[in-house]
């Protein structure tokens, strides 16, 4: 059992991970000295025949201190955590490089059409693969996430993405994988009866490795289809 | 600093001496009706905003002209309702009778007059859902507007209704002389009660039949 | 208006199933919230075994039909469908049939017209229909369980458009009585709030200012103004969505341009009010309890009651940060994190209030001042998981797992279930005339406070290592295969937690008849429910009390014992006011 968050392997990782780890100390300090105080209370000021308790109303200085100090801190908390919420969610925010991808979400399946050769999607040369994402390391990905029938959510832990997918709406997700290798993607949002399936990989290649999987899949883009890209895996 | 309240054995002060139970409760109960249409005229909006294209002009649908001589029936029956409420207090049982009897015929003309839109507009294929009988709406991308307008516009209706019942037994009581110039509570909140729903009606109409 | 001399000679019938006295009414919501409170503890007990051991054959399963059990050879296997209904279930259950009736239902019934000094509310019969809306409600949404298809299965927040039409999860009837039984709890709702805020308006005693009411009043009366404002937003969503699902309307369809956040929108602009009608009632009975139990007046008073009012006030503008991820306008996002960020100060504020209300007290440590520092403590917890659920770039991580799942039980069970705890411990007398037991009440809170942090503590860490909520089986993703050990821990504790709450029901039951006879007064408090007889006879008051001073005038240096009643009137003549008490009048 342990506080500390899985590693992060985008962008934003250091950033969210700041972020919680920031407000893990502050609540912490605020944790154990409440949490000390009332059991000290409770035991310094335990029941004693013939005392009795000291009269007390409150304070007004109290009052004003414990509103102020509190006031401060989370609204430092907030500020510090707006320029991070508009680099992962701000459109504006992705990079003008970013590789092109689609990602259409139905039950139970992650549907992911990348650009192909020509770099734009909704074309011919279009490849397509499903619950299993290929990009490269070190390159910003811009996702136009879809849905076709319920809210889905697309998590991707490792790389500290989450965004609710929604049918009728084309919303923007973008991250930059900083490590290659394999990682989870989840649905978090309740979606039906077999939610708990809708997994998939997300594989972050290195760049040749990426573009010589997207030529292969070019190659025979006639043939592309699931079954390809199951022996991938 | 302490100004005593008003005690227990005071729960049924005079009508108009202050705010009595019965009063104050329907005012509270208003706010949360107050809150339920806001719940339906701001789904209405947002999905007029979001969607311009599937909701045609007013006039275009629904006859403007109809639905306005209807909301000047409504505003007469607020009037009458005052009339009947100003009469209690005088302590004219005539009065009293004559005017509720004015609100409900008015009442009755405006939900009669409402109902036969509704028939009208459904023939014209002017219907909340997406398929009828299998069959796809006939007028293209209006499912929405005709969810939006027979809900709000409906709920609207059922509270006239409510309305129009609650006060055949107020006239009933009324004929029965319960009601004096000392005793109209009912009478009063009954006022209350009609000309919120007309209010709402001014509003709807305003937003569903104007803009 | 009913006699007070002639209520026993009412019928059976009369006095109490359908009875229109405020205490019976309590006592009967009390009973059908323990109910629910049960059965949603069952429902939890499924989900847990299913979680800790994903598709092994649940003891008992063999019991269930085959539509929500799989019959095999070894045993009943739970279904994927039947195991949303069960997070459906619990959820709805525990948050609008358990905790929202106890809160409400029982201490608003019970304590409003006691300690403002009232014969009862201001519409009796109104509050008994209330009562009547509530409870076939509740069996309505539990008869969902019976029919085809079986209990509506899109989480308690039934997000369209998975709610909107039974083919995307094969649940028609089932959300359909959802959406009923939600409709007409939401009747019973209105009916007690218009109830209770006219009461507390128009019917306090003489001399009892605003600023003498006990916080438990204020929390009530601040949460009846929630409970009118935002049930008519949630109902006009229901019967939208009812719409939906029964004659083909598309409001939340994208098939016929409907919005899907729509739906989120109406319903979390009524839900974070919820949130807030679910923990402000147990606020002010912790607050009762705790200066109580310290034998001191509660710190800072009037704080407390701002804090209430702020909190009520603001929760209104939050509503946004349950949609962070949902797609709406990351601008909007900003906005609401730092109106969420703001809220958590008026909570911060009650906390230290609290603290200052125990500081150099004289502390009895009674079961309903244990469940109150309970309260607080874990409170503590809830309130500050929430601030990392408010930080927006952390909420992409954290949201949608089991980190938000152990925020809302260190809120609501940590919090509002202690509190109930206490309250009904505390007024238990008020409502059977009896004391429960010390001892057992004392091991009762002990195991249970062990017992749920080992519960909800670990779901903290689980949720941080990604640990998504309302999923079957956890063991299909291969990085939460390492978590299933903390996960089969849990369940192994909820099992305990769940069957350690037969000591309270226990307790609860053998004290009605076998309990100590309690008297006027056995905690030596001050409010004017403890003047009159436990329980109070038909009508409370013998005469109509007057109010000399606030509630809390615990160890006042100008009286010899430590609590000081407020209808006891003052030592000095002089500062008497001109009134005199009089009969009660009907």
């Amino acid at each position: 059992m342990s506080w500390m968050l899985p590693d992060s392997y985008s962008t934003f990782g250091p950033d969210v991970d700041f972020l919680y780890y920031a407000i893990l100390v502050v609540t912490g300090i605020v944790f154990v000295i409440t949490e000390a105080l009332l059991v000290y209370f409770v035991i310094r000021y335990r029941r004693r025949d013939g005392q009795k308790a000291t009269y007390i109303h409150g304070s007004t200085k109290a009052e004003i201190i414990w509103t102020t100090v509190p006031f401060i801190a989370v609204l430092g908390l907030a500020f510090i955590s707006i320029p991070s919420w508009n680099m992962m969610k701000n459109p504006d925010s992705v990079p003008a490089d970013a590789l092109d991808y689609i990602v259409n979400a139905k039950q139970f399946e992650w549907e992911i059409t990348y650009a192909g050769a020509d770099g734009v999607t909704g074309t011919a040369d279009d490849i397509s693969t499903i619950n299993i994402m290929h990009v490269p390391v070190n390159q910003a990905v811009n996702i136009t996430l879809r849905s076709e029938d319920v809210l889905h959510s697309f998590f991707l832990p490792e790389m500290r993405v989450k965004q609710d997918a929604v049918p009728g709406m084309d919303i923007t997700v973008w991250f930059e994988a900083t490590a290659a290798g394999a990682y989870p993607i989840g649905c978090a949002e309740l979606c039906g009866n077999l939610h708990t399936t809708m997994g998939g990989t997300l594989n972050v290649y290195e760049a040749t490795e990426f573009d010589a999987w997207v030529a292969s899949q070019s190659a025979d883009a006639d043939d592309a289809d699931d079954a390809d890209d199951q022996e991938d895996q | 600093m302490s100004q005593p309240a008003a005690s227990t054995a005071d729960r049924h002060p005079m009508p108009g001496m202050m705010v009595y139970n019965v009063k104050l409760g329907m005012w509270i109960f208003l706010l949360s009706e107050v809150m339920f249409f806001t719940a339906l005229i701001g789904s209405y909006i947002i999905l007029r905003f979001a969607h311009p294209d599937h909701f045609a002009e007013p006039g275009a649908v629904l006859n403007v002209p109809l639905t306005a001589f209807n909301t000047f029936v409504l505003i007469c029956s607020s009037v009458s309702m005052v009339k009947a409420y100003a009469a209690i207090t005088q302590g004219d049982q005539k009065g009293l009778r004559f005017w509720l009897l004015v609100t409900i015929l008015l009442g009755t003309f405006f939900v009669g007059v409402q109902v036969v839109e509704y028939i009208i507009l459904a023939r014209e294929g002017f219907v909340p859902m997406v398929e009828l009988y299998g069959v796809a709406h006939e007028i293209e991308g209006a499912a929405l507007y005709g969810a939006t307008f027979y809900t709000m516009t409906g709920f609207h209706g059922t509270h006239v209704t409510i309305g129009i019942l609650c006060m055949w037994f107020v006239l009933y009581r009324a004929w029965q002389g319960k009601y004096s110039a000392d005793n109209y509570g009912a009478v009063e909140i009954m006022g209350l009660y009609w000309h919120f729903v007309d209010l709402v009606w001014i509003i709807l109409f305003t937003i569903v039949y104007l803009i | 208006m009913d006699a007070h001399g002639h209520a026993h000679e009412m019928p059976w019938i009369r006095r109490y199933v359908f009875s229109t006295d405020h205490k019976i009414i309590a006592i009967q919501f009390l009973l059908m919230s323990l109910f629910f409170l049960v059965v949603g503890g069952l429902l939890a007990a499924m989900i847990r075994w299913q979680l800790g051991f994903p598709s092994e054959p649940m003891p008992g399963g063999m019991l269930l039909p085959d539509e929500m059990m799989a019959p095999t050879p070894a045993g009943a296997i739970m279904l994927p469908e039947f195991y949303n209904s069960l997070v459906t279930m619990h959820g709805t259950i525990m948050i609008f049939f358990a905790i929202m009736p106890l809160l409400v239902g029982v201490f608003g019934n019970l304590l409003i017209p006691l300690q403002i000094g009232a014969d009862d509310m201001a519409f009796p019969r109104l509050n008994m229909a209330s009562f009547w809306m509530a409870f076939p409600a509740g069996l309505l949404m539990l008869a969902s369980f019976a029919v085809e298809g079986g209990a509506a299965g899109a989480g308690w927040t039934s997000y369209a458009p998975l709610s909107a039409s039974g083919e995307y999860t094969g649940v028609y009837l089932g959300q359909q009585l959802w959406l009923i039984s939600l409709t007409i709890l939401g009747f019973a709702s209105l009916a007690g709030a218009v109830n209770y805020i006219t009461t507390i308006i128009n019917m306090r005693a003489p001399g009892m200012t605003w600023f003498r009411m006990p916080l438990a009043t204020w929390a009530l009366f601040i949460t009846a103004i929630l409970i009118l404002l935002a049930i008519p937003i949630l109902a006009g969503a229901l019967i939208m969505l009812l719409f939906d699902q029964t004659i083909g309307t598309g409001f939340f369809l994208p098939a016929s341009d409907g919005e899907p956040l729509l739906w989120q929108h109406l319903f979390w602009f009524f839900g974070h009010p919820e949130v807030y009608i679910l923990i402000l009632p147990a606020m002010g009975i912790t607050s009762d309890v705790l200066a109580n139990g310290a034998r001191k007046p509660v710190f800072g008073y009037h704080a407390m009651v701002l804090a209430i009012v702020s909190i009520a006030f603001l929760s209104w503008i939050v509503w946004g940060h349950h949609m962070f991820q949902s797609g709406m306008n990351p601008m909007l996002g900003t906005t609401f994190m730092i109106t969420t960020m703001v809220i958590a100060v008026p909570s911060a504020i009650k906390v230290f209030n609290w603290l200052g209300t125990i500081y150099k007290g004289n502390i009895h440590l009674h079961t309903p001042m244990l469940h109150a520092l309970g309260f607080v403590s874990m409170f503590i917890i809830g309130g500050l998981s929430g601030v990392f659920m408010a930080s927006t770039p952390v909420d992409v991580y954290i949201h949608d797992t089991y980190f938000i799942v152990a925020h809302i039980h260190y809120v609501l069970f940590g919090g509002s279930l202690f509190a109930i705890f206490a309250g009904i411990t505390f007024w238990y007398p008020k409502m059977f005339g009896r004391l429960m037991n010390e001892k057992w009440g004392r091991i009762h809170f002990w195991l249970t406070l062990i017992l749920y942090n080992l519960v909800f503590w670990p779901m903290h860490s689980i949720g941080i290592q990604g640990h998504m909520r309302r999923i079957y089986d956890p063991t299909q993703y291969e990085f939460l295969q390492p978590l299933q050990p903390i996960n089969q821990f849990i369940t192994v504790c909820v099992f305990a937690l769940v069957a350690v709450q037969a000591i309270y029901a226990l307790n609860f039951i053998i004290s009605i008849w076998k309990g100590k006879k309690a008297g006027n007064n056995p905690w030596h408090a001050n409010s004017l429910e403890w003047t009159v007889p436990s329980p109070p006879p038909h009508g409370n008051f013998e005469l109509v009390p007057i109010v000399y001073r606030g509630p809390y005038e615990y160890s006042a240096p100008d009286v010899e014992e430590d609590y000081w009643l407020q209808d006891a009137p003052p030592p000095r003549e002089t500062a008497a006011p001109a009134l005199e008490p009089q009969p009660v009048a009907d």
